[in-house]
């Protein structure tokens, strides 16, 4: 029952064979052994297994690895291809995460966010990532050094 | 002469910041195992008491993939952190509804899962109870029978044949003639319902049990020494060969403390030994099988004079520690010795109950307590305030205590800066300033809170670190306090480098491994800070006093003369001596002859409050020294409600805690506003809901909600205030807890302030508001 799909992960063609039911969140973490991705709640609920697909953010916990066949996915890993992005520096200089649970699926977001709206207002933030939660921060700091990178440029 | 400090109160980067950020930091479950890997399901009760008749477990065998098979027969150890009334696997009855009864140890999740549900158990079920009021009851069936026989620390009091498992009293001054010459009496009841710490990483452990008796488990954990004791302990193995092994914590918040569901993974590594085995909780088993927040109905009676002094308070608290009380008795307990709040009165009666009911266990949770039983003591200030016509900040201000005034159990109050942090928030805050909403069918209004809140501890409990020096003059520090995202690692380093005048660059703090990290009781209680930032600073002397000696014999100059700056030694009398430490810190100093003087420079220090003591007269509470200090603080919100709706949003928050020093200040100010949004949470929107059977409704963040970033005030002002606690490393004492505590009270106020309605039972739901303003309508005759 197991079927080949073909995708582009952080910019390198992947081939795996995987069970019809098997979730992408899965198959990145425990087979390609791409970890930034998080488990929170494996329902679409929190947000930490946030990835690109496309560029467009999806929850991984809820998507079958068959549906990114042909796809491109792109995690924190790739992300970060070529050094720290803006977003990245940001979110250090702000001390924005405690616990850093929730920290690669925010940064997703967030980058999803801006690479859409490059110079979103601070409701415009709130409302993009109001589907990751973080328990710990009260999200301020995460906000503040969103909106200092749109700042920029 | 003060020094100047360099690192500690300064701004900077947290050390772990940049791992997190670019997804390098390792959480348990990131760590690779390799194919050999386990996988371990539990079974879980239906019932929320039953007796187990029988568990026949042979069809499970069976089952393709499994390895092993356990239950209550295997293990029937008991075990706990302060009262052994837990059990790795029930033998005879379960007591809540998910409790693991068996499990299944298999290749893969999946034939685990699938042989799971091939246990067959016969239970005869037992009558349930939900309610701590009916539970305490004489005539209630025991939950507990046998709970005279379980192990228990000496300042615990279980009361066998009843479901008390613990109760705490304090009995000062004479209550009920005071109540007689007071001026104004208030007497009420509040309501506060279990929540959930809702960490975004579940609960895992992975465990691996080796041929030759090596236990090895790596937990997402706050106690990594204390989960060692506990499983070394209950399961007979020498410490020695126990490892916990900590990696990064997705969030804590208490429920990481002690221990859980890491005692079945220890158990199924016995059964298949050379193999690591893994549990993970899933979301649901999150909710009903780590712990939650106690329930708590408290009943406040309080007397106040003509002046506005309060002058007695009989406050009783009914706690609902669920099916164990192995962590909450002492959450019971501690909120007993405080329950007065952060004033000073000179007659107190308190009797905190620890009462078993068929609901999930609960244990520690941020606040220990405090906030559940500040929620009713601040609602009691206020409406107290308005009884007697004075301003609720100027009440608290009256009635605030202060340095070397007596606490309920008799010691002296440490110094502390709760005025300040009044007067701080009410500044902020605006307080007395009305601010109308420009939307008529909204309305604007203000609350206010004071607290405190000291460690919660035995009196025994200590912390140790190791400090050593590599050949570059750089240091890796061994210290076994947990990083939760409270900033421990960097105010670690911080201590280190200040007492060593070191760059924060050269320092590496390490995450726990028992093996390899002195002992720490755990990170829990808002206490490593003190504790072990105590024990840190004494291994950074000892280490600079073996430095200072070494150069000292070697260069023949007084020890007086030499100081530590930037990572060299200097000398004051000689301007032109430098001598760095990567010269001589493990290679010693040559001298003219061609020996050397020093060798490794290695420094340890340990910490424990050898002033404190739980030996007290168990009938008034009085005599011993249960608490080392209380930090103090306050907390305002202003909110906007929608009479239409009943909903409500908070706009502005100001919360300032007394810190003492902080050694971090951005991180200070980080925990100040992720508190009050985890409070935020618990005054406005959760709450654990069980049916009648004692099943949870909503055990998944769709229908328990927690804050996400619309829910939040656009406007929050953390604060921090700095009075010197004398014992602490350059002043420091703990306040991350704190911040959570002024928030379901100050929302609560701020609702009476708003409409004239009083809410007693949180979460306070649009449905609450809308039935409260109804119910205000009908007296009013409208
Ligand atoms: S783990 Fe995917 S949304 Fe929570
Ligand atoms: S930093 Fe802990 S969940 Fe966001």
């Amino acid at each position: 029952m197991k079927k080949e799909i073909n995708f582009t992960l952080n910019g390198n063609p992947v081939k795996i064979e995987v069970m019809p039911n098997e979730k992408l969140l899965d198959v990145l973490r425990d087979r390609l052994g791409v970890k930034s991705p998080k488990h929170g709640c494996g329902r679409g609920e929190c947000g930490a297994c946030s990835v690109l697909l496309n560029g467009k953010s999806i929850r991984s916990c809820i998507t079958l690895a068959i549906e990114v066949d042909g796809q491109e996915i792109t995690t924190l890993e790739g992300l970060e291809k070529n050094g720290m992005t803006e977003l990245q520096k940001s979110f250090l200089q702000h001390n924005s995460f405690q616990c850093g649970f929730c920290a690669p699926g925010m940064t997703i977001t967030a980058t999803e966010l801006l690479n859409k709206n490059p110079h979103p207002d601070e409701e415009e933030v709130r409302e993009a990532i109001a589907g990751n939660l973080c328990r710990c921060t009260g999200y301020q700091n995460i906000i503040d050094a969103i909106l200092d990178v749109s700042k920029k440029e | 002469m003060e020094r100047e400090l360099k690192y500690v109160g300064k701004r900077a980067v947290r050390i772990d910041g940049l791992e997190k950020i670019t997804g390098a930091a390792k959480y348990t479950d990131d760590l690779d195992f390799g194919p050999s890997m386990l996988y371990v399901a539990v079974l879980e009760s239906p019932y929320a008491h039953a007796i187990i008749k029988n568990i026949d477990t042979t069809e499970a065998e069976k089952m393709p993939g499994v390895r092993a098979v356990l239950s209550g027969k295997d293990f029937p150890e008991k075990f706990g952190l302060y009262l052994k009334d837990n059990s790795i696997f029930p033998a005879d009855r379960v007591r809540y509804i998910g409790q693991q009864v068996a499990a299944v140890v298999a290749e893969t999740p999946a034939q685990a899962e699938a042989a799971v549900k091939k246990i067959k158990v016969d239970y005869e079920p037992l009558p349930v109870l939900q309610n701590p009021l009916d539970a305490i009851k004489p005539d209630a069936p025991l939950i507990h029978p046998d709970l005279g026989k379980y192990e228990v620390v000496p300042w615990l009091y279980p009361q066998p044949g009843t479901n008390i498992a613990h109760v705490r009293k304090i009995r000062k001054g004479d209550v009920d003639k005071a109540f007689k010459e007071a001026e104004y009496v208030l007497e009420d009841w509040y309501h506060v319902p279990h929540v959930v710490h809702a960490p975004i990483e579940t609960h895992i452990s992975v465990a691996l049990y080796s041929y030759d008796g090596r236990l090895t488990l790596w937990n997402s954990t706050q106690s990594p020494h204390t989960q060692r004791n506990i499983i070394a302990h209950s399961l007979k193995i020498p410490h020695k060969n126990v490892r916990v092994i900590a990696s990064y914590v997705g969030g804590g918040f208490g429920g990481k403390a002690g221990i859980s569901m890491e005692v079945i993974a220890a158990v199924a590594a016995m059964k298949v030994p050379g193999h690591p085995v893994k549990l993970r909780w899933t979301r649901k088993q999150e909710f009903q099988n780590s712990s939650q927040r106690q329930e708590l109905y408290a009943h406040i009676k309080m007397g106040v004079n003509k002046e506005g002094k309060i002058i007695a308070l009989k406050h009783e608290l009914f706690w609902d520690v669920g099916a164990s009380a192995e962590y909450g008795s002492n959450v019971v307990n501690a909120t007993g010795f405080s329950a007065t709040g952060p004033y000073y009165i000179p007659n107190v009666y308190i009797d905190s109950f620890a009462i078993y009911t068929n609901r999930p266990p609960c244990g520690a949770y941020r606040g220990f307590g405090y906030s559940e039983f500040h929620f009713g003591l601040e609602s009691h200030i206020d409406r107290m305030a308005k009884i007697i016509g004075m301003d609720p900040v100027e009440f608290r201000r009256k009635n605030a205590i202060q340095r070397g005034q007596p606490v309920a159990y008799g010691v002296e109050m440490n110094p502390t800066g709760i005025l300040e942090c009044i007067d701080k928030v009410a500044e902020k805050i605006e307080w007395g300033k009305e601010n109308k909403s420009p939307d008529p069918t909204k309305v604007r209004a203000k609350g206010f809170a004071a607290v405190w809140k000291a460690p919660a501890m035995p009196p025994n409990e200590s912390s140790a670190a190791f400090l050593k020096f590599s050949e570059d003059g750089s240091i890796n520090l061994l210290v076994s306090g947990m990083e939760l995202g409270q900033g421990f690692l960097t105010a670690m380093a911080k201590i280190a480098a200040e007492e060593l005048s070191l760059p924060l660059e050269k320092i590496r703090v390490e995450l726990p491994d028992t093996d390899r990290n002195p002992y720490e009781w755990q990170t829990v209680a808002s206490h490593v800070t003190w504790s072990c930032g105590n024990a840190v600073r004494r291994a950074a002397i000892d280490a600079r006093n073996q430095i200072l000696d070494t150069v000292s014999r070697a260069y023949h100059i007084d020890k007086a003369n030499l100081y530590l700056e930037d990572g060299k030694v200097k000398c004051y009398t000689d301007p032109e001596f430098e001598l760095p430490f990567e010269k001589f810190v493990i290679d010693g100093i040559e001298m003219p002859d061609g020996t050397y003087r020093g060798g490794p420079i290695m420094g340890h220090g340990m910490f424990m409050p050898e002033f404190t003591s739980a030996k007290v007269n168990p009938e008034t509470g009085l005599g011993g020294h249960p608490n080392v200090h209380y930090t103090t603080g306050a907390g305002a919100v202003e909110i906007e409600i929608d009479k239409e709706t009943g909903r409500i949003r908070v706009l502005k928050m100001a919360e300032a805690f007394d810190a003492g020093k902080a050694i971090n200040p951005d991180l200070v100010e980080g925990q100040i506003v992720g508190g009050f949004v985890q409070g935020l949470g618990t005054a406005l929107w959760e709450e654990v809901k069980f049916d009648e059977n004692g099943r949870i409704l909503n055990p998944n963040f769709t229908d328990y909600k927690i804050p996400t970033a619309l829910d939040v005030p656009r406007d929050m002002n953390p604060i921090i205030v700095e009075v010197a606690q004398p014992d602490g490393p350059f002043g420091a004492r703990g306040i991350a807890e704190h911040t959570m505590i002024p928030v379901m009270p100050a929302v609560a106020n701020a609702v009476e302030n708003a409409l004239g309605i009083r809410i007693k039972d949180v979460p306070i739901t649009p449905e609450k508001i809308l039935n409260a303003l109804r119910e205000k309508g009908q007296e009013n005759g409208n």
